[in-house]
């Protein structure tokens, strides 16, 4: 077989150099860090040997930051300074929070000219704290569990998310990273990540289905398994459904108990609705294994809740949540055109399928048991562990790939307040597609795109993910112009668009106005504030990146170099390496301004090399087909 | 991107293709050039795996089914199937046409999802043989015009698949 082993074209990593790379599911309730040594991935733990984080954050009285279960002590006392399931805020606003009277924060919207628009904020005593800002504390506290245990600088991190998260939802995750000083080599969608976890094992063949219930967001992936090709066929599901609701219908129901025999009707007070909220959930962890559950505390105001909920009456009261997850499974085995007996296997993940009538509801659904046999709150964690080790080049990819798909439509505001959809849901990533558009006035230099995301004709149903402004276009009659906007979807499931007019070749030039997420003055902002540096430490950190940025390539170039300098004659090498001298030039020097200038000259000029090289591996991939198929 | 979709996948360019190879030669270009594999390359090289993968991609969509392979068929001989002046349709297919939109509104009135089921039944044979017809129009016979309209009639009954599978979740939701 060593005829088959062609090298990777894209690996620039020296040989023999494990770099240090790690995958985080960062989840509602919990958050965990993996890792992959000496080929075994494991789940790093803390110094006390919790392998869980609670996803909690507190902000102290001495401007200190508290994470996980430290943090979870301070919540009955300090509700409004501890913020559990942050996960369900990302990238959301106000109006989208339901229960607000129910959590015990406080809400404020951003300032803004629309107060619908913008990410929620939460007024701690830290001052107003953006989800995203919260959840870097959490990947921080990941990332030095990481380095501590593995004794080193991280080369990057596989982060993952729900696979029904929006764009929106994906930026704030990717920002929240960004902001806690990790290098994120790629989003995964969480049941993708459990299907490698799970396939991997198993040596799994065939079509499976990912049933992944978490602490706030439920998914359904169904993915086609094939010697180490993990292809999503179709995912759905609903990014605010999770183990919380359960236990806010225990709370609900709490009240309603104590609501006869309480008749005072005060409002509960924010440490009360956290102290039921925790024993909601204790309830329902207990019945998973118990017929049923006693609940009793003592609320500020000396009256004492003593109820007992039985098993039978709780599957009643979320007999509906249950429900829920099952339209999602049958649309998105409608996508993938598939029948129940195509079926091999389910798999199910997340904390909240331990509850027997979620079980039983999937078993009836699929007819056939679901697999168990793995860890619901590891497997995420583990396969994302997989998938940083192979994207940081320690292991040859040769044998896995994923192939994911953007979970929901893709679409532009049209005449009237509707969508017309641009990239359909379930296409595989990366997509792209183009549309034309015109001006309608003479003269005209500019104009707005609106895009969304969902399912619903209505540009009020549907989501929106930002306004894009096209300025510069060159002043024609009214029609005249082409305007060519593609909307790209990167590997992470993240949009960019760009645009060009066609019949002058100008390119227009792009404004976005995220409708949700932040802005990248404001991630400045927050990078300043979260870095206590001296400037002259700024500037040392800023020259130490770009040198390593530079090296980086410098390396890459010279393998791609040697691998195909075939398909450069000898004037473009010549070109290359007076880009590459250059660059060696800036790097003797401690400008980082000029070596990230040569680096970028030197990325330019290897374009036409790139593009080269990847129809090469493209015919080569092919060419390797005849070996493949003379040795089965 | 001017790459013929056909040669891309080593496929000889016909209606009739080998899924099986189809999707072999997907993946193993997928395993070659997905942004995956160049994750610590240099920027011009990732942005040609992603434009590369994002080829791929389209192109395999194109060809797997048989209505946008047989419209991308078309296209390579500068006909555009779904033209606006491409829309005169055969009177028994316009009458079929008819009975097939009224079915499916009255299923959705009557929610009813059994007959809607049994109504994607009957188009999927439908198709399947336009799908054999296309085979012979193209490869055997070579008439570009009759596989138009023998295209058109086939994007028509995805359409209406699609009405149909939107209908079925509206009920159930």
């Amino acid at each position: 077989m060593a005829l088959l082993q062609i090298s990777e074209p894209g690996m620039s990593a020296a040989p023999h150099q494990h770099k240090l790379a790690i995958g985080i599911d960062l989840g509602t309730t919990n958050s965990l860090v993996a890792t992959v040594r000496s080929g075994m991935s494991t789940v790093l733990q803390d110094q006390h040997g919790h392998a869980l984080l609670p996803s909690i954050v507190h902000y102290g009285e001495a401007q200190q930051v508290i994470v996980g279960h430290e943090a979870k002590v301070k919540q009955n006392a300090d509700p409004v300074n501890t913020i559990a399931s942050v996960k369900r805020l990302m990238g959301r606003s106000l109006k989208d929070i339901v229960d607000k009277a129910h959590i015990p924060y406080r809400f404020v919207s951003p300032p803004s000219d629309d107060a619908s628009q913008g990410m929620v904020l939460l007024d701690t005593r830290a001052g107003l704290k953006s989800p995203v800002e919260i959840s870097a504390e959490i990947l921080k506290t990941l990332k030095n569990r990481a380095q501590a245990a593995l004794g080193g600088e991280l080369t990057g991190a596989v982060i993952t998310v729900p696979a029904y998260f929006d764009d929106a939802q994906r930026q704030a995750t990717k920002d929240a990273a960004r902001l806690a000083g990790l290098h994120v080599l790629r989003l995964l969608n969480e049941p993708t990540a459990a299907a490698v976890a799970y396939g991997l094992d198993n040596a799994a063949e065939g079509v499976y289905v990912i049933y992944d219930l978490g602490g706030g967001t439920f998914d359904v992936s169904i993915l086609h398994l094939s010697k180490g090709i993990f292809e999503v066929l179709a995912t759905n599901g609903d990014s605010a459904l999770g183990g919380d609701d359960f236990d806010h219908r225990i709370y609900c129901w709490i009240l309603d108990q104590i609501r006869d025999a309480n008749p005072s009707k005060q409002p509960l007070s924010e440490k009360d609705t956290r102290l039921l909220l925790t024993k909601a959930r204790q309830a329902k962890e207990w019945l998973t294994e118990n017929e049923e559950a006693q609940i009793t505390c003592k609320l500020s105001s000396a009256y004492t809740v003593d109820v007992t909920l039985t098993a039978a009456a709780f599957v009643e009261l979320t007999e509906n949540l249950v429900r829920k997850t099952l339209s999602p499974m049958r649309k998105a085995m409608r996508d993938a055109s598939l029948d129940l007996t195509d079926i091999k296997g389910v798999v199910l993940v997340g904390g909240a399928t331990r509850m027997p009538h979620v079980r039983q509801a999937v078993q009836d659904f699929f007819q056939q048991a679901p697999l168990t046999n793995l860890d619901p709150d590891k497997v995420v964690a583990i396969g994302a562990a997989i998938q940083a080790n192979v994207l940081a080049g320690n292991r040859s990819g040769d044998d896995l790939l994923l192939l994911d798909v953007t979970p929901l439509s893709l679409g532009l505001e049209t005449m009237g307040g509707l969508v017309e959809k641009v990239i359909p849901r379930n296409s595989t990533l990366p997509v792209a597609r183009a549309q034309d558009f015109t001006t309608f006035k003479d003269g005209q230099t500019a104009m707005s795109i609106h895009v969304l995301q969902g399912e619903r004709d209505l540009v009020s149903a549907c989501r929106s993910l930002a306004r894009f402004e096209l300025r510069g276009i060159p002043p024609m009659a009214a029609g005249a112009a082409r305007i060519r906007v593609t909307f790209q979807v990167d590997a992470d499931g993240l949009l960019s668009v760009s645009a060009r007019e066609e019949t002058k070749g100008v390119e227009a030039s792009i404004s976005v106005k995220p409708s949700y997420g932040l802005n990248e003055d404001a991630i400045i902002d927050m990078l300043k504030s979260s870095f206590s540096e001296a400037e002259s430490d700024k500037k040392a950190r800023a020259l130490a990146e770009a040198k390593v940025d530079a090296m980086g390539i410098i390396s890459a170039i010279h393998i791609a170099l040697e691998q195909d300098g075939h398909l450069l004659n000898a004037v473009e090498k010549e070109a290359i390496s007076k880009h590459i001298k250059a660059l060696e030039t800036a790097l003797a020097g401690e400008q980082s301004r000029a070596i990230h200038d040569a680096t970028a000259a030197l990325n330019t000029a290897t374009e036409a090399f790139a593009a080269k090289r990847m129809d090469e591996s493209v015919s080569r991939a092919l060419a390797g087909k005849n070996i493949d198929e003379v040795n089965l | 991107m001017s790459q013929n979709y056909f040669k891309l996948f080593d496929l000889d360019q016909s209606f009739c293709i080998d899924l099986s190879t189809l999707e072999r030669h997907y993946r193993k270009i997928q395993s070659a050039v997905h942004p995956d594999r160049f994750v610590t390359a240099s920027s011009a090289e990732k942005l040609s795996a992603m434009q590369q993968a994002t080829l791929a991609n389209e192109a395999y969509q194109t060809l797997k089914k048989p209505a946008s392979r047989a419209k991308y068929l078309l296209s390579l001989s500068q006909i555009d199937a779904t033209q606006e002046t491409n829309t005169a349709m055969p009177m028994d297919f316009l009458i079929q046409q008819m009975a097939w939109r009224e079915t499916l509104e009255d299923c959705k009135a009557d929610k009813d999802i059994a007959g809607l089921e049994q109504l994607a039944t009957e188009m999927r044979q439908a198709a399947h043989l336009l799908a054999e017809e296309l085979n012979r129009l193209f490869d055997e016979q070579n008439d570009l015009s009759a596989a138009t309209d023998a295209t058109r009639k086939l994007i028509f009954i995805d359409k209406v698949c699609e009405d149909i599978n939107k209908a079925i979740t509206q009920i159930e939701d």
